[in-house]
């Protein structure tokens, strides 16, 4: 099989590209489908149409024909097949394990090998409509997790229900919506978020029914204080701040800021995807936040799957504890034989229902438990030291221009007259995976890039050698890149355009 | 000298203190403390009080604190279900590609995982008969809660009537995320009335008017019935101009009818049947719907494509509903979602194949039947409670006091659903032949 993508170029660069191995391209595709592999239509009872094909297999039911289906048509594999087929998909796919993975905001660091263990724990693994009596393991996780993470954001109570962070943006939302509606001020409607926050925040808060208030940056990068006051009024429900912020900044004026939203009856949220700066130096709770929510699966480190599953749990301060959903943790009045506590579910008094058809991703939950009870306070603390440090002398290295400092555990690089999305695939084809692009849009060109506390110098410098050296190079190059990847240049507009999003449509569009 | 001989800092941060050192000059550093801008007011310098512990004192801890949990077998369903998954599902789900990358949004370096998803899609695409499927919702429950905001999006005029079984056949944590999903919005959720463990069509065709957006059903029900009247609500939704919403799963909908043959609009429900152990009710929200709604759709989509060489190619599509680039305007708030869980159900439906998930369901329908019938013939008890055909699970009427009943069981080792003050519910799925027998037996010595 030979192939002539061009791949000769950089043949003398002794950057591998470990993904790249292994390549066997046939008839225009890296793999085939599994439906090019194999389709098999059983039929079901008598067949419905009462001819059979040759390769459908025919299945009696022992239900009567009005209640099934005629017939199911999907891949028929034996288990080796399979085995290759996942295993050829998972070496087109870059990881953690491959190597570094700078994304701004996504802290992306190495997932610990034995939290997989223990999560794979058989009695990890009980139905949730269990009895509360028989599942006391479970529920002593779920209490130490949460006075774990109550400790950590200096919150005084913790729900671990939400599946992920825009689920725990929207838990919040709903708890600052019940308690004004408790106090009889239901009438505010507005929730203000600086332009710079995710776009998640913005998505949250409207999904809760609120109008959008958006507020620009001071030429610090900054909450603009001045802009916050007019943007304040009694129809103020909450604040969604990220600290530090999008460019890695903290906000100093954050008691201050509290001051100014607690003055007119409104909340403040902490977005916690920032969180991994912070640890041991500085809590949500004690900065005047009055809710906020943990991605465990950026600051403690449990994996991201490609793309979930993650968990949100939420921390609020006392006076919103009874509005959190259902159920919690909490311990119970007996005590076993042997002395130990006893835990069980509550409901809090005006809880807001439920986010989740159970308890959220608890297999997530438990690895984050462990993450934490891993490295203790003297490993949080440290995480968070070598996360800064990381970023700083990452970004010390760069020819590219950082604009906004002092910086934490991440910054954004400009690109200047490079187009930063081009930038990031060129960097694809010197074996490293590229940061965020384009966004804070603060930024021009933006590389918002987070090395979190797990690389070491020398991958650093390595990076920075990447950085670098897309930086020096013209136009053309970075709008033919990648070139050493697995696939070349996808076309995003075809594939939007022509929306194919299943095989049976790829069949179709070919037919 | 790494940190991770000590307890002294991060395990799992390389840095040597000759590094630290080099790197700190060249940041023009004392000391790492001079890197955080943090303004003494808000300085945290107290402990959290939590203890560093070794990797194995660690996995020794969390066993020893799991160790309290009982151990159970569980003949327990209602929408979850612990199905046996072969081994094959952890060892290729857990090839760290797959479980260390991140959302696919630079798809030359995530072409495996984005080809995963698109199977994924394929597979429910086929289950559902629907041309849209996309790849994961949190949960059902989740899952349901975006579909009525896609009703609220999708139908003009000023309906705000969203319609759901009442509570014997709807699951209240459902119910309850659904409320928090539709509470920005102008749509409330009303009760339909139900007749011996399906929709009671009379009732809800008197409930139905112009007003209402979406008609929920399940099937099978969460008392494991088989809905029959799928098609005539389907019809009913349509004459109204209503979406018709069903939840359902994997496994069911390899058996039973299929949806876009009765007239569903989208389907919603847990498709971590099959790719999961029961895991506290950890899911997989599954999301379909047709064609027209592909501007509405909630959640990522994974589209094929061309590359520059003009290979096929895959990637995240359409991304223009999403929240990171609509912001306020998202079709939904969602970012991370279940990616992982969906590969899991995609490698576990490949591995049955359409004959082993026909099967699978068949023996669903034929194991609770057989179980039925057995503790049928125990004096002080009745099952099925209804006279419809069932999959995996079914409701018996005990003589005793139900609660009891499933206390003495769970001390025998066996945990039931106590659904009512004389019913509990059984369900065989995952639960093998010889436990189930030795369920009857422990039955028959309880209620004696």
């Amino acid at each position: 099989m030979t192939d002539d993508s061009g791949r000769d170029s950089m043949e003398d660069d002794d950057a591998q590209v470990r993904y790249d191995q292994a390549r066997y391209v046939e008839d225009g595709q890296y793999e085939p489908l599994l439906s090019e592999k194999d389709l098999t239509r059983v039929d079901i009872g008598d067949g419905g149409d009462g001819i059979a094909p040759d390769d459908a297999e025919s299945v009696d039911s022992p239900l009567p024909d009005d209640l099934t289906r005629d017939s199911l048509e999907l891949p028929e594999l034996s288990e080796p097949e399979l085995a290759r087929h996942y295993t050829r998909l998972s070496q087109m796919i870059y990881g953690i394990d491959s190597g570094p993975y700078p994304l701004g905001s996504c802290t992306m660091k190495y997932n610990p090998k034995f939290t997989e263990d223990v999560a794979a724990l058989p009695p990890a693994s009980v139905h949730p409509d269990r009895s509360e009596r028989s599942v006391q393991g479970t529920l002593e996780v779920m209490y130490r997790l949460q006075d774990y993470l109550g400790r950590i954001g200096g919150m005084d109570a913790v729900t671990l229900q939400p599946p992920a962070g825009a689920a725990g943006e929207f838990v919040g939302i709903r708890v600052a919506a019940a308690y004004h509606e408790h106090n009889g001020e239901g009438h505010r409607d507005e929730v203000i978020i600086p332009e710079s926050a995710h776009g998640t925040n913005f998505a949250s808060a409207a999904l809760g029914g609120y109008d959008v208030v958006s507020l620009p940056s001071d030429e610090d990068g900054r909450v603009d204080l001045e802009a916050l006051e007019s943007a304040l009024s009694e129809n103020t429900a909450a604040l969604m701040l990220t600290n530090p912020n999008t460019l890695g900044l903290f906000e100093r004026d954050i008691d201050e800021i509290a001051e100014m939203v607690h003055d007119v009856g409104g909340l403040l949220y902490y977005d916690g995807a920032n969180l991994n700066a912070l640890l041991g130096r500085a809590r949500p709770g004690d900065m005047g936040f009055d809710v906020m929510h943990y991605n465990v699966h950026k600051t403690f480190a449990t994996p991201h799957g490609g793309g979930g599953p993650g968990a949100g749990p939420v921390g609020v301060v006392d006076e919103l504890a009874p509005f959190l959903p259902a159920p919690r943790v909490r311990e119970g009045d007996q005590r076993t034989k042997s002395g130990e506590p006893t835990y069980e579910l509550f409901e809090p008094e005006h809880t807001i229902g439920k986010v989740h058809g159970f308890h959220g991703n608890w297999l997530v939950l438990v690895k984050a438990f462990a993450y934490i009870a891993r490295l203790g306070d003297e490993g949080l603390a440290d995480a968070s030291a070598k996360a800064v440090l990381n970023a700083n002398y990452l970004a010390s290295r760069l020819e590219y221009d950082v604009p906004y400092e002092p910086f934490h555990h991440e910054f954004v690089a400009s690109a200047g007259d490079q187009d930063a999305a081009d930038v990031a695939k060129r960097m694809l084809d010197y074996g490293v995976h590229p940061p965020t692009t384009k966004w804070p849009e603060i930024v021009p060109e933006a590389l918002m890039t987070e090395p979190t506390e797990v690389e070491s110098k020398d991958t650093l410098d390595r990076l920075a050698a990447a950085f670098n050296a897309v930086a020096a190079e013209d136009s053309e190059t970075l709008a033919n890149a990648p070139e050493r990847t697995t696939a070349r240049r996808i076309d995003q507009t075809s594939a939007a355009r022509n929306p194919r999003l299943s095989w049976q449509a790829l069949e179709e569009d070919e037919s | 000298m790494h940190g991770n001989e000590t307890h002294a800092g991060s395990p799992y941060a390389p840095h040597t203190d000759e590094d630290r050192a080099a790197m700190l000059e060249a940041v023009d550093a004392e000391t790492v403390e001079e890197l955080f801008d943090i303004p003494g007011a808000v300085r945290f310098d107290d402990e959290f009080g939590i203890d560093a512990r070794t990797e194995r004192e660690t996995r020794r801890l969390v066993r020893s604190i799991l160790g309290r949990n009982d151990d159970l077998t569980e003949l327990l369903g209602r929408g979850h279900y612990g199905y046996y998954v072969p081994s094959l599902v952890d060892h290729l789900a857990d090839r760290s590609e797959f479980l260390t990358s991140y959302t696919q949004y630079q798809p030359e370096v995530s072409q495996g995982f984005l080809q995963a998803l698109f199977e994924y899609q394929s597979l429910l695409v086929e289950l559902t008969g629907l041309e849209i499927a996309n790849c994961s919702m949190y949960d059902a429950a989740t899952a349901l809660g975006e579909a009525a905001t896609l009703a609220d999006r999708v139908r003009d005029a000023t309906g705000y009537r969203v319609l759901v079984p009442e509570a014997d056949l709807l699951r209240e944590e459902r119910r309850s995320t659904l409320e928090n999903y539709v509470a920005g919005t102008d749509l409330e959720v009303e009760s339909y009335p139900t007749a011996d463990g399906n929709v009671d069509l009379a009732a809800l065709e008197d409930a139905v008017d112009e007003e209402v957006v979406m008609i929920y059903a399940e099937n099978p029900t969460v008392r494991g019935t088989i809905e029959e009247h799928l098609a005539a609500i389907g019809d009913l939704a349509d004459a109204n101009d209503a979406l018709f919403t069903l939840g359902s799963d994997p496994v069911a909908l390899s058996l039973l009818e299929r949806p876009a043959d009765v007239g569903a609009d989208v389907v919603v429900g847990d498709a971590s049947v099959l790719g999961l152990p029961t895991s506290y009710g950890m899911g997989l929200g599954l999301f379909a719907t047709r064609e027209d709604y592909l501007r509405q759709v909630p959640g990522r989509l994974v589209g094929a494509s061309e590359d520059a060489t003009d290979r096929r190619a895959f990637t995240l599509t359409l991304q223009t509903r999403e929240q990171h680039i609509r912001r306020e305007r998202a079709t939904s708030n969602i970012c991370t979602n279940q990616a992982w869980v969906a590969l899991r159900t995609a490698i576990h439906a490949a591995a049955l194949g359409p004959t082993g998930m026909v099967e699978l369901a068949n023996r669903g329908v034929r194991r609770a039947e057989t179980l039925a019938e057995r503790v049928d013939d125990i004096v002080g008890v009745k099952a099925p409670v209804h006279d419809r055909h069932h999959l995996r699970e079914f409701v018996a009427r005990v003589d005793q006091p139900a609660r009891a009943i499933a206390d003495d069981l769970e001390r025998r080792g066996f945990a039931v659903h106590v659904v009512g003050e004389h019913e509990i519910q059984l369900c065989v799925a995952g639960v093998p032949d010889e436990r189930l027998d030795a369920f009857a037996e422990a039955l028959e010595g309880v209620v004696r």
